[in-house]
């Protein structure tokens, strides 16, 4: 039996630690303030984290509203990509900004892979992002269809395997099908990153029940959905799961108010959180009165 | 640049899509010549990833192809 599925214990509960947030640009109206944590710590990638929202960077109106929605939202772990120069020393202000805007936010850096189509391509590229981003986190995206950006398990499971034995934390972008997330795991991953839709789409989790059997029979291992998240609703449905984060771009860079999302969004997942933590009651079928009736008096 | 470097010929590299003449011998001269920093770029040689430790010892050589990479947002 491998290791993942010995391990019984409540995925990344820990104990709460009072640890100011370093936002930049903090405000009062952050889902995350200084000092304050109402759902458990997790721990991710050799990281104690309080939030469980992760975002991404890309799509925003402005490199101002991102650097708003990365506040608003509490996320500490934000997505980063990197893209082959179109011509010798064209690089746009903007981009430049966009970094140092990242930077200064403090959020940890999670790169990907994204466009890359084979095992090989994947892990060329995760190599230049460790260099380039000075992380050895790597969200390992490696796409099988053009149509729905479905992840193809078998170049996933190649690349994970030689990225692991490079060093690399492996954050792999894969499907819910629970036969390829254990051969992610058979090859050293740590963690999972199922999506819950074609990413993009803010279908919402199309497949509950494929996400409820990952969180069963891999009860030790940090899941997070990533990819087709479209409200706030659909975070909280995936935190009250069980699963440890949401990972989410376009629901909040597409959003009328990106800045508002991105606090809807984290006030979501900690909420979602906590419901799951503080344990849903069960569903009945038929009434079951909430007013105490013994005692009261008959009238009629 | 030294005098050295200067007086070397030019070679024609394919970068990033484009021809480009430069009198540079390895990644991290041509890295240099462009005003890039070191650390603002990834690099690739004819396909394969160059890490910044080895852009000195990296030669290059007439027709090689040379592609940067540069950080951007991303999902």
């Amino acid at each position: 039996m491998a290791e993942y599925q010995k391990d019984s214990a409540v995925v990344g509960s820990a104990q709460v630690k009072e640890e100011p947030a370093k936002r930049a640009g903090y405000t009062e109206q952050s889902p995350l303030p200084p000092g304050r944590s109402d759902a458990s710590a997790w721990h991710i990638g050799g990281r104690t984290l309080q939030s469980r929202f992760l975002l991404g960077t890309a799509g925003y109106p402005s490199p101002a509203i991102l650097q708003k929605a990365i506040t608003a939202s509490g996320a500490q772990v934000v997505t980063v990509g990197l893209r082959r120069q179109l011509a010798a020393g064209a690089q746009a202000a903007t981009e430049g900004d966009f970094f140092s805007i990242i930077k200064a936010t403090g959020a940890h850096l999670l790169p990907n892979t994204a466009g890359c189509r084979t095992a090989r391509e994947a892990i060329t590229l995760a190599h230049m992002a460790r260099e380039l981003f000075d992380t050895n986190w790597i969200k390992l995206e490696v796409v099988g269809d053009e149509h729905t950006l479905q992840p193809d398990p078998f170049e996933l499971v190649d690349a994970a395997r030689q990225l692991v034995k490079d060093g690399f934390e492996v954050f792999p972008y894969c499907t819910d099908d629970l036969v390829s997330c254990q051969r992610l795991l058979d090859v050293g991953c740590n963690i999972l990153m199922p999506w819950g839709a074609p990413i993009g789409s803010g279908q919402g989790l199309v497949n509950p029940g494929a996400l409820r059997t990952l969180r069963a029979r891999l009860p030790g291992v940090p899941l997070i959905v990533d990819a087709g998240i479209g409200s706030p609703a659909d975070a909280v449905q995936a935190m009250e799961l069980g699963l440890d984060g949401v990972l989410l771009n376009t629901a909040v860079a597409k959003a009328l108010n990106p800045v508002r999302m991105a606090r809807a969004f984290g006030l979501g997942i900690r909420a979602g959180r906590l419901g799951y933590e503080a344990g849903v009651m069960a569903k009945q079928d038929m009434a079951v009165a909430s007013t105490p009736v013994a005692g009261h008096p008959i009238l009629l | 640049m030294s005098v050295v470097e200067i007086s070397e010929p030019c070679i024609t590299l394919q970068v990033n899509g484009c021809a480009q003449t430069t009198t540079a011998r390895t990644i991290a001269q041509w890295v240099e010549q462009q005003g890039l920093s070191q650390h603002a770029v990834a690099t690739a040689l004819n396909g394969q990833f160059v890490p910044r430790t080895l852009r000195t010892t990296q030669a290059l050589a007439e027709g090689d192809t040379i592609v940067t990479f540069q950080p951007i947002e991303g999902g």
